[in-house]
């Protein structure tokens, strides 16, 4: 629970109106923070863990904002907030997974300020990360969720390295789904991600989420025609019927034709320190009928080989009937 | 002071509330409050909007208010430390609770959790400015009276703004919509049954008045 203590300590907050102006921001100063809707951020702050000199926030730049079409797709702006993705009806009738998914982010409230960029690269709610605790993520050299007695039934059951924490980002695994790309900016040019590569895991950089240094800025997700109109299921566990971060959720595209499936794309999230894109699994269910039998097929698939904690056995079970749900297509 | 003379303070009416509010107008006078706040001054730098001015103007419940704010400053510290506007409350002061809702702009947002700096050039509603300037109180401020809709009430500002955004955007919300929509608003008495039915009343009267 937390304390009310004076106010947030101190920093310079700038507010820039272009993408220029915020990467110029960006080089020309150290300890920075980028801050979008700040739901993340200023948690961060008040509980005085990270303290950055230097605050830029990018409410003021327009060119961030904004659902258009690309090509035979979409592009939406990183600071669009997700009240607007989840109302756009772009987004509704074409890639309705990712309407689905941000609208079950978290309350009305946070929805008409967090952005779709925000949501994408909040960081772990690992609890003792944020609770402060020096673990690995923090820079220091021990994991305290992963041990025989620790509180991990929110925790990964796959992709551990030393972090056990999970990706609570709801948007990510739509994303994922729908093969959308990551747009990235610093003073050096635009560099452009594929969904599933803009996740790191531990193994990878184990204080990071995503492929985002310092210096970078999300500034556009880009998602192509190939899904739109596919059947998609889109499935989002929580300890409460109310706003909560997912204890699993899957997000899947499939293409069906005569109840063959020809094509799909299915991604987990909440059992890795990364959205999961279930590669195996897309593989396997390829010309197989959209039935039961593949759903278990698949289900089984893509949970081999998960390496529960100690209290978190309850996910591979979970994960496994989300996405035999998903590929036997259940009504959403 | 003797008791009896304290006593007899009291009942010439200065109630803690007003007490605490003019010790806020105290200091919003004697401005900056730094003891309190500890802010850094702001190093002087070449790059865009770099030392921010600290007197902004805010657009509070249609005024145009003066305020002088540090850029760390959430918009709930400044209704409430600045503004003198404590009908929005500070209950987790970490977007969870929603007892510091208001509206931006005619959206709900969490005040705790949004830069003051970040609303200049929009419009604010606290549970101050909904009532009309004659007096007459919102559909919404009346149906929770008469739905009797809470029991301790710190939560009710919060609700009472989340319904008034709920009958802006859906003038027929089923209880179940209701319900999704106050969803970011806790109550810790658990008076939810009758917040519903409060906010369905909302509902009918806001249809009533247009």
């Amino acid at each position: 629970m937390a304390v009310i203590r004076d106010m947030m300590p101190a920093f310079e907050l700038f507010q820039p109106t272009s993408v220029d102006e915020a990467l110029d921001v960006l080089e020309r100063h150290d300890n920075t923070w980028v801050l979008a809707g700040g739901l993340d951020s200023m948690d961060w702050f008040k509980d005085r863990i990270k303290r950055p000199d230097v605050v830029v926030e990018l409410g003021s730049v327009s060119e961030l904002t904004g659902i258009r079409a690309s090509g035979d797709g979409l592009e939406i702006g990183a600071m669009t907030s997700l009240r607007d993705v989840a109302a756009s009806e772009e987004v509704r009738s074409r890639f309705g997974i990712l309407a689905q998914a941000a609208a079950e982010v978290a309350t009305p409230q946070i929805r008409n300020q967090g952005t779709l960029g925000g949501n994408l690269i909040q960081d772990t709610r690992c609890w003792y990360y944020r609770g402060g605790w020096p673990c690995y993520r923090a820079g220091g050299n021990i994991c305290y969720a992963g041990t025989p007695r620790s509180m991990n039934r929110e925790h990964a059951v796959t992709g551990q390295s030393r972090c056990v924490a999970v990706n609570g980002a709801d948007t990510a695994g739509a994303l994922v789904a729908l093969g959308a790309q990551m747009m990235v900016r610093n003073p050096g040019g635009e560099r452009v991600y594929e969904a599933e590569d803009f996740f790191v895991g531990p193994e990878i950089d184990i204080q990071r989420m995503t492929v985002l240094e310092p210096g970078d800025l999300l500034t556009h997700v880009r998602i192509p025609g190939d899904w739109a109109g596919a059947r998609f299921y889109w499935e989002k566990v929580r300890d409460r019927k109310s706003w909560d971060w997912a204890l699993a959720s899957v997000a899947a595209a499939i293409v069906e034709s005569n109840g063959t499936i020809e094509r799909a794309r299915i991604a987990i999230n909440g059992v890795a320190p990364t959205p999961v894109r279930l590669t195996d699994v897309e593989d396997l269910v390829q010309g197989m009928p959209a039935n039961d039998d593949t759903g278990m097929a698949a289900g089984e698939l893509a949970t081999r080989g998960f390496k529960p904690l100690r209290h978190n056995d309850y996910k591979v079970p979970l994960a496994r009937n989300l996405v035999r749900r998903a590929v036997r297509g259940d009504a959403a | 002071m003797s008791d009896a003379e304290i006593t007899t303070e009291t009942l010439t009416g200065h109630s803690r509330r007003t007490f605490i509010k003019g010790v806020i107008a105290t200091g919003a006078v004697v401005s900056s409050s730094s003891h309190l706040f500890r802010a850094r001054s702001l190093s002087a730098s070449a790059t865009v909007r770099a030392s921010m001015p600290r007197m902004i103007s805010l657009d509070v419940n249609g005024v145009s208010r003066s305020v002088d704010v540090m850029p760390q400053e959430t918009l709930a510290m400044t209704l409430r430390y600045k503004l003198g506007l404590t009908g929005t409350k500070l209950g987790c002061d970490r977007a969870e609770c929603g007892a510091c809702t208001v509206l931006i702009d005619g959206v709900s947002h969490y005040a705790c959790s949004m830069l003051t700096n970040a609303v200049r050039d929009r419009s604010v509603t606290t549970i101050e400015g909904l009532e009309s300037a004659d007096g007459t109180l919102h559909p919404v401020q009346q149906a929770v009276i008469d739905e009797g809709g809470f029991q301790c009430a710190f939560c009710a500002p919060g609700f009472i703004m989340s319904m008034v955004a709920l009958t802006n955007e859906n003038p027929e919300p089923t209880r179940e919509e209701t319900a999704v929509a106050l969803s970011g608003n806790l109550c810790r008495c658990g008076d939810y049954n009758k917040i519903l039915n409060s906010a369905m009343r909302a509902a009918e009267y806001a249809r009533r008045m247009v």
